[in-house]
């Protein structure tokens, strides 16, 4: 089961992360990621932008990628775009799979490719307004590690 | 008819809009041009991607967009 979405208001990931479970009988364990917009003080607000031709077809090639290269039954991926405030989950990516290094592999895998090489835009508010967010060199050297 | 120039993320900032037009056609050369010397100094870079008309070009330099197309001009990205 494979459900790679875009969504532009609040999400409940338990909810998503449980029917996702229950579209792939015969599973023998899954891995979720919940991505949540930190409660650092000073921030009151993430802003996600996309770029609408190319970002969910991205998304949709990390999943053909995670399929190809880890033994899976199923993948859910979702992320948020728009304003997100503190507390709000952003990304969500759950993995089924019949063991269990698939299913890690495969969520650890999406993860790092989503930090640093999807086309998304990330900037937050603070009291003195909007600042842009950058990946951190940390984000492009977890990537690295799936380079063969 | 003419192409349309987005600017993505923090060139936003740097063009000061989020889009113009350009006449047709509009290649490398003509789009350094047209975006002021900020956004082209930062186009340069390698990690600055374009992509015409929904795909990312592979060699930004081979920029030819027609009549009708949205050139997207996409810095480094942050999501998750």
């Amino acid at each position: 089961m494979r459900d790679i979405r875009l969504l532009n208001a609040p999400f409940d990931p338990g909810a998503l992360i449980a029917s996702f479970s229950a579209a792939n009988p015969g599973l023998g364990g899954v891995c979720s990621f919940v991505g949540e917009v930190r409660g650092e003080q000073d921030v009151t607000a993430l802003e996600l932008s996309h770029y609408e031709p190319i970002t969910l077809a991205g998304m949709e090639q990390l999943a053909d990628s995670a399929f190809d290269r880890f033994d899976l039954m199923g993948l859910l991926m979702v992320h948020r775009i728009g304003v997100i405030g503190p507390g709000e989950p952003i990304v969500c990516v759950s993995a089924a799979a019949l063991h269990r290094r698939g299913a890690i592999d495969a969520v650890d895998f999406c993860m790092d490719h989503l930090k640093s090489a999807a086309w998304f835009w990330k900037r937050e508010q603070r009291s003195d307004g909007w600042h842009w967010i950058e990946p951190r060199a940390d984000d492009y050297a977890d990537r690295s590690r799936w380079e063969k | 008819m003419a192409v349309t120039i987005l600017f993505l993320g923090p060139l936003q900032d740097v063009a000061g809009t989020a889009s113009r037009d350009a006449a047709a056609p509009l290649d490398w050369a003509g789009l350094l041009a047209i975006v002021g010397p900020e956004v082209a100094d930062q186009l340069r870079d390698d990690r600055v991607n374009v992509a015409c008309a929904g795909r990312v070009l592979s060699d930004k330099q081979s920029l030819r967009a027609m009549d009708g197309d949205e050139v997207a001009l996409l810095p480094p990205v942050s999501g998750g």
